[in-house]
């Protein structure tokens, strides 16, 4: 099993696209994250920047007290969208490659061989939440200094919520994309139908859930629903507040939160292993 | 049959038969939907030490059968045992190296790199990759990405893949699709090289000549079916001797009186004797002593492609 992991480790370090798809997210956090509220606190807000914030409330956001908020706005949808990416390629690529196979004729497990790729996804989404928490600190922390105001740092407790629910939200995300290459055995399928759901149908039903009682049972239990309430829980601000970023939203509680996104990982993982065991490998 | 039920009976039961059979398969089928039996009741022994000859059309059901045999596929029905295990068992797949149809590898990593995720995944020492590399005679370009890599590096490396186990059941299945003359060459030497080492080799290809000048037994399959098994030489038939003389009567006379009459053919205005090559000298002689002219004597040799077109030719009637 050990070495199933390690095996995927080295194809995941040494798959360009992977650190194509690490170098999107770092980039997208930091230039919406910090750079571009930082130019807009500079130029005195935009009219239309974001509804009701004010040039003060933008500078706050910005500064280490909210690093955890501001660092986790970005994940419900976007960052995502790439875990997502990440999955799918780290499963379905074994299907366009016909790697499967060369795989399965050593000695290896197909339970393994999941567990390793889960893990590995896992791994990988881990080391990339820390990364950005860690840069965006850093931008924090410049623009304290370069704007005179004291670094009151968020207390590790805080620090380290922040990270696991960053870690729980974008590993939900990319599960669902593991699933959906091993499903569909194509990246291309499992990519585009993945963004698909993640960005727009469970939006749609967020939509209507206002005025259908059925469709607001439904997006509670939705990942989407649940990865925007887990980080608004933990103070990123809904769409409708100053600030606020798309899929982040306050539907439920943060606990109800964390437990549907981790039976949607211990859910996903053993469907993936199941649709994996059963395949014929061709 | 139930496929688990009758691994387990063959398991507990005739483990003395299955010493010498490196795999074995009984009834084994694979239905893919009702239009598509891929692979129809095979019955296939190969021998432990043994280069066992797959052959048969494309979409035979060759492939078919061998990602039975590696656990790639479920079986329909049927039972099958590779190293005296069921298909796809790590126990089995330890013994066990294979490169079905064309290689697969990761097309970003180099060679060896590839090999090095290999290793890791079936638990061996890192080791073993040189050895293999070398070979397959791909040391050289052994760090050069698997893209920049020829078809007939491919597939060495897919040949190297194979052997990192070192094992004692090899399975390739067309190893030489896709390679130039010197290509087919280079490797047809390594699996004769490879087979001479006390292992068992599989060689599934439709490349006749390879096989005829390799293999100790081969099979023919056709629709799924296996429909002739045995040494080459059995498969390719007695030797005989044709014989153009006149008058025929004559010539035909004389032979069945030497030979008997269920050894002497008449065919397209031809004698055709079921003796050895050996015996043209005293045929020659004998006819001509009868008074019979003889203006072509020559031993008929059939090859394993005029078999396999003939049993093919036959299957697919059968199919009809």
């Amino acid at each position: 099993m050990g070495g199933s992991y390690r095996a995927e480790l080295m194809k995941l370090i040494k798959r360009p696209a992977m650190w194509i798809l690490a170098g999107v997210l770092f980039t997208l956090s930091q230039v919406f994250g910090y750079l571009i509220p930082y130019v807009a606190y500079r130029g005195g807000g935009g009219s239309g920047f974001a509804a009701g914030e004010t040039t003060a409330q933008l500078l706050a956001d910005i500064l280490p007290a909210r690093l955890v908020p501001n660092t986790l706005g970005g994940f419900p949808m976007f960052a995502g969208a790439i875990a997502l990416i990440v999955g799918a390629l780290v499963t379905a690529s074994e299907y366009g490659w016909h790697t499967l196979k060369t795989i399965l004729t050593q000695r290896a497990r197909r339970l393994s061989v999941m567990i390793g790729k889960l893990g590995v996804i896992a791994t990988a989404l881990l080391v990339l939440v820390v990364a950005v928490f860690a840069a965006n600190a850093f931008w924090s922390w410049v623009v304290a200094v370069v704007e005179g105001r004291p670094a009151v740092w968020p207390s590790a407790l805080d620090l380290a919520q922040g990270i696991g629910a960053g870690w729980l939200v974008l590993t939900t995300w990319g599960f669902v994309g593991a699933v959906l290459g091993v499903a569909f055995r194509s990246t291309s399928l499992a990519v585009g139908l993945g963004l698909v759901w993640a960005l727009a149908i469970e939006t749609v039903i967020r939509g209507f859930a206002g005025v259908l009682g059925s469709l607001d049972a439904l997006q509670r239990g939705l990942p989407g629903t649940n990865a925007g309430s887990l980080v608004a829980s933990l103070g990123a601000p809904t769409l409708d507040q100053p600030g606020g970023t798309p899929g982040v939203t306050a539907v439920v509680t943060g606990t109800h939160a964390v437990v549907v996104l981790t039976t949607y990982l211990a859910g996903l993982a053993l469907v993936a292993f199941l649709a994996l065991q059963r395949q014929d490998v061709r | 049959m139930d496929v688990r039920r009758s691994r387990q009976g063959r398991l507990g039961g005739d483990a003395s038969e299955m010493n010498d059979q490196a795999i074995q398969t009984k009834d084994l089928t694979k239905v893919y939907s009702q239009e598509t039996r891929a692979v129809d009741r095979l019955n296939l022994s190969v021998r432990r030490g043994e280069v066992y000859g797959f052959l048969g059309a494309n979409g035979a059901g060759k492939t078919t059968t061998l990602r039975m045999l590696l656990g790639l596929v479920r079986a329909t029905s049927g039972m099958a045992t590779v190293m005296g295990r069921s298909p796809g068992e790590p126990d089995s797949l330890r013994r066990v190296g294979a490169m079905v149809e064309e290689p697969a590898f990761y097309p970003y990593l180099s060679g060896r790199n590839n090999l090095r995720v290999l290793v890791r995944v079936a638990g061996l020492p890192e080791s073993r990759i040189e050895p293999s590399l070398e070979v397959v005679d791909l040391l050289e370009r052994a760090d050069s990405r698997y893209t920049t890599y020829s078809q007939g590096m491919r597939q060495r490396l897919g040949i190297a893949a194979a052997l990192l186990k070192d094992p004692d059941l090899l399975i390739l299945d067309e190893p030489t699709n896709g390679l130039d003359p010197g290509g087919v060459a280079e490797i047809r030497s390594l699996i004769r090289r490879l087979g001479s080492e006390d292992r068992t080799v599989l060689l599934s290809s439709h490349m006749l000549g390879e096989v005829q000048q390799i293999c100790d037994r081969v099979g023919v399959v056709a629709h799924g079916r296996m429909i002739a098994e045995g040494s080459v030489e059995e498969l390719r038939g007695r030797e005989a001797i044709l014989v153009r003389a006149q008058p025929l009567a004559a010539a035909r006379a004389k032979a069945e009186r030497l030979f008997g009459a269920a050894r002497v053919e008449v065919s397209d205005g031809t004698l055709r004797l079921q003796t050895a090559g050996r015996d043209a000298p005293r045929i020659t002689r004998e006819l001509v002593l009868a008074g019979v002219a003889v203006s072509e004597i020559r031993p008929l040799e059939r090859t394993l492609e005029d078999v396999f077109l003939e049993l093919t030719e036959e299957g697919a009637n059968d199919g009809r």
